[in-house]
């Protein structure tokens, strides 16, 4: 009897330590969520809501574009292997971090 | 005096949004007693916010957006309708996606008090609205009364600002249009900070490559009170001097004391009067005039301080000020870009803080503004700013941002490509 209880404790203990680590766990990826999202829209503002630009945009759309090839791009702006009108003076205030996470972004995002 | 003016300008407003709900349109909403968050000002920061609060809350999180006037109309790009080479219709969004595609609750009103305590605005017409979030995104206020004479001048439609987008833009054109070829258009320039740096600078070049294609015996005069040009120095006066010799004339350290209307004259502090055939004077500026009443703008009673990591008032909790009316941490400009960017920050930091989350402890903000130096060719200025979380402030990463190396076409591309884009990620 008092084995079972001391069992049924221990075990609603467990589910509990779970659940919280779960929960708590999930809430931080709800944030890093979030703010990914935020982060990417500061590319927005020239290239289109969730990288959609307008119709007959010069300026390139973003969505569904691979990460690889925009990580390169990016990289390729900030050292100057690839000539830009702006973009050679945006990517050189981007961390590497905060390129990865753009770049994720867009490539997620379905065209 | 100032309490008065503002005693005026909101009586004034609160006839005009007495007036403005009346004539409705299909986009007004219902005003609630309560909503989640409310935002004041539907311009590029506050049409910016409400959107992504919307977004980024996967619309959980209801909105809305007090705004006075039915349409949006672009301040960036109108300078080319003072040129002649855009029109109104180009630089003017309805609201209708903001609410119809993202949910948010327009009315259309002016506020007319807002109440930190109990978590209210009253909108002029006389309901009040509780929130738990409020984004005050209120731009700028003319302080017309900095130059003796001008609130008159500027009533009568005689000396026109133009510098928020609308009527006077399209009445400024009209004015340089029935000028007799000869005359002298004369823009004068506030000491910075002001909305736009570059803004004047592009609309002096705008007028000059009119006159020189129409009016080729008139001039352009800029009147500065600064000690040089405030942005893209170096470009705007090698294009001058390439292009509008003989048409434009630049004059540094003019700071404008008075107008006379009678004469069309303008009076310095130092310098010599001049008299110009249009007159286009663009006084000192400040936050929004709800900003200013509500006492959110703390320093120097112009500007509104805010925490940079969320854009909350360091004046008041839940609160959060965006765009022009905000105190500047060092290199940010007061631009369209800059307060989309502050738009998205702020909605995403409300959105946090409403579904207990931690808020983003590094967000960065980026700007490109471009200038037109006449219909096609354009020269810009871009800048990264990075939240330092030590210093709790803004700073540019050292080697970034910078300016195009001469004007060029393809930027002339970009750059109203740039306005076609923004104007969709803020409210459509």
């Amino acid at each position: 009897m008092k084995t079972i209880s001391l069992l049924a404790v221990h075990l609603l203990t467990t589910t509990v330590l779970i659940l919280g680590v779960s929960a708590s766990a999930h809430a931080q990826e709800k944030a890093t969520q979030l703010h990914n999202r935020a982060t990417a829209a500061m590319c927005a503002n020239c290239h289109g809501t969730d990288g959609r630009t307008i119709e007959g945009s010069a300026i390139p759309s973003l969505v569904g574009m691979p990460k690889d090839y925009m990580v390169l791009q990016m990289k390729a702006f900030k050292d100057g292997s690839r000539p830009a009108t702006v973009m050679h003076q945006i990517t050189k205030g981007l961390t590497d971090a905060q390129i990865d996470t753009i770049s994720s972004y867009y490539a997620a995002i379905k065209r | 005096m100032k309490r008065r003016s503002f005693v005026q300008a909101s009586m004034a407003l609160g006839s005009f949004g007495a007036l403005g709900s009346m004539v409705g349109c299909a986009s007004v909403g219902r005003v609630p007693e309560k909503a989640r968050v409310v935002v004041v000002g539907g311009g590029y920061g506050g049409a910016t916010a409400a959107k992504y609060v919307r977004m980024l809350s996967n619309y959980q999180i209801d909105v809305t957006l007090i705004e006075p006037n039915g349409e949006f109309v672009s301040c960036p790009i109108s300078n080319l309708v003072i040129g002649g080479s855009k029109t109104m219709a180009d630089i003017t969004t309805p609201y209708d996606k903001l609410s119809g595609k993202h949910g948010v609750n327009i009315v259309r009103d002016f506020v007319a008090s807002v109440d930190p305590i109990k978590k209210t605005i009253t909108l002029a017409s006389g309901p009040s609205i509780r929130y738990d979030k409020l984004v005050m995104s209120p731009g700028i206020d003319l302080m017309f009364n900095t130059i003796e004479g001008l609130k008159e001048a500027n009533a009568s439609g005689q000396i026109l600002q133009a510098w928020k987008a609308g009527p006077e833009t399209l009445a400024l054109r009209k004015q340089l249009e029935s000028m007799n070829d000869g005359g002298v258009y004369a823009i004068t320039i506030p000491e910075a900070p002001y909305r736009c740096p570059p803004g004047p600078y592009e609309r002096a070049s705008q007028v000059a490559h009119y006159f020189k294609q129409h009016k080729p015996k008139s001039k352009v005069l800029i009147l500065d009170a600064n000690q040089d040009v405030t942005s893209k120095g170096p470009l705007f006066k090698k294009f001058w001097a390439d292009n509008y010799k003989g048409i434009l004339e630049y004059m540094p350290q003019h700071k404008v004391m008075a107008v006379d209307a009678k004469t069309n004259t303008l009076k310095f502090d130092v310098q010599n009067d001049v008299k110009a055939n249009v007159l286009n004077v663009l006084p000192a500026m400040r936050a929004g005039g709800i900003a200013v009443q509500s006492s959110l703008a703390n320093v120097n009673t112009r500007w509104c301080g805010v925490h940079y990591q969320t854009f909350e008032s360091t004046q008041a909790k839940d609160i959060h000020v965006i765009g022009d009316s905000i105190m500047l941490a060092p290199l940010m400009p007061k631009s369209g870009h800059m307060a989309n960017s502050h738009g998205k920050v702020t909605a995403a930091a409300i959105v946090a803080q409403l579904s207990d989350m931690p808020v983003n402890p590094t967000p960065f903000l980026s700007n490109t503004c471009y200038s037109f130096v006449n219909d096609k060719l354009v020269v810009h200025v871009a800048s990264v700013h990075q939240y330092d979380a030590k210093d709790k402030t803004y700073k540019t990463v050292p080697g970034s941002g910078g300016v195009s190396s001469a004007p060029n076409e393809i930027e002339g591309i970009y750059a109203w490509n740039w306005a076609q884009n923004i104007w969709a990620d803020s409210l459509m």
